[in-house]
């Protein structure tokens, strides 16, 4: 069992269990999954500056913050309890078209010519981190929701403007992976 | 019953234990959700270029059968008028189209492609080990700041 648990879980387990959370929080409290919410109450908790999209009483929307603070601790619990025994299976295609862009470790969940603390200073690391994340974070707060409020709670209640979204995400992933990438990261 | 009731009047409740109590639920879901995220890869940057290359079928497998479970569970909640545990009916806010939905969207594409992750992945990247992740949820936050700041002069 656990080491069947231990191996990579395939979509068609993964995909139902995280549709399954829908149900779950309107069940717990009415509540509409969305994470990337998250990031606007820490900013009305820590920094509001007198900015009028940040003056709302986060405390009602306490629980969001515990959900994503669970998210952390299911991380730590899934690499210590557990580990995956292989190395990372990647397409075989994605590896080639990645060494083109001088990534040449495939060990892990993310790669550490690009995600460690001695390339966070080069251009390649703050241009995945730093920008990256702003983007991650401006982008989805602009279209009032991420890949859980849009295109999974969204499209689950049926609503349009979220499949509008969703497919811009996929439109800016596309466009960054094949036009962005290999000039960002030469 | 009623002097159970009237015994554990909500007044006691108030302070750090209620707020646990009555959070921990979501805290048990996220930890879950951390773990499903970790186990299946979903929160590798690998595994988002592998969907934006197309030579991968698991992330469309993972977000087409989570959304296909969601609307079917969506439909059975609303179908048989299904109230939250808290006794509160349940009804979803509609999302209303705005410019920003495609703007937004684009730019937060951008970051999923360069960052591998969109922010419930980040939180589980930074569990996993990844601690230079922290970076990025910072920068993530200063975003979520930024449009906060800026948003009077977009469309």
């Amino acid at each position: 069992m656990i080491e069947w648990l231990s191996r990579p879980w395939p979509w068609y387990v993964a995909g139902p269990l995280i549709g399954l959370t829908v149900p779950t929080l309107l069940l717990l409290g009415n509540k509409a999954f969305g994470i990337s919410s998250s990031l606007r109450h820490i900013c009305a908790a820590c920094f509001p500056a007198g900015l009028s999209f940040f003056q709302y009483d986060w405390k009602r929307e306490r629980w969001n913050l515990f959900f994503v603070g669970g998210i952390f601790l299911g991380g730590i619990l899934a690499v210590l309890l557990l580990p995956n025994p292989d190395p990372l299976v990647i397409a075989p295609q994605t590896k080639e078209d990645l060494a083109a862009l001088h990534v040449s470790d495939f060990r892990g969940l993310l790669p550490e010519d690009l995600f460690s603390w001695s390339n966070i200073l080069t251009w390649r690391g703050l241009v995945v981190t730093v920008v990256g994340g702003f983007l991650v974070g401006f982008g989805t707060r602009w279209a009032g929701g991420c890949t859980s409020g849009h295109a999974i709670m969204g499209l689950s209640n049926l609503q349009w403007p979220s499949l509008v979204a969703t497919v811009s995400f996929m439109v800016g992933g596309l466009l960054m992976t094949w036009f962005g990438l290999p000039f960002l990261l030469k | 019953m009623k002097t159970t009731v009237e015994e554990f009047s909500p007044v006691q409740e108030k302070g750090s234990t209620f707020l646990l109590r009555t959070h921990l639920p979501y805290g048990l879901v996220g930890v879950l959700f951390g773990i499903v995220f970790v186990k299946a890869e979903i929160v590798s940057w690998f595994r988002i270029q592998e969907m934006f290359r197309f030579t991968s079928f698991h992330m469309y497998g993972v977000i087409g059968s989570a959304v296909v479970t969601g609307m079917i569970s969506v439909f059975l909640l609303k179908k048989f008028r299904v109230k939250a545990i808290t006794g509160e009916p349940i009804a979803i806010a509609p999302k209303v189209f705005q410019p920003g939905q495609v703007y937004g969207g684009l730019l937060f594409g951008f970051g999923w492609a360069l960052t591998g992750a969109c922010p419930g992945p980040l939180f589980a990247q930074i569990g996993a080990g990844y601690s230079v992740v922290i970076v990025t949820l910072l920068s993530a936050i200063a975003g979520t700041w930024a449009y906060g700041a800026l948003r009077k002069y977009l469309p």
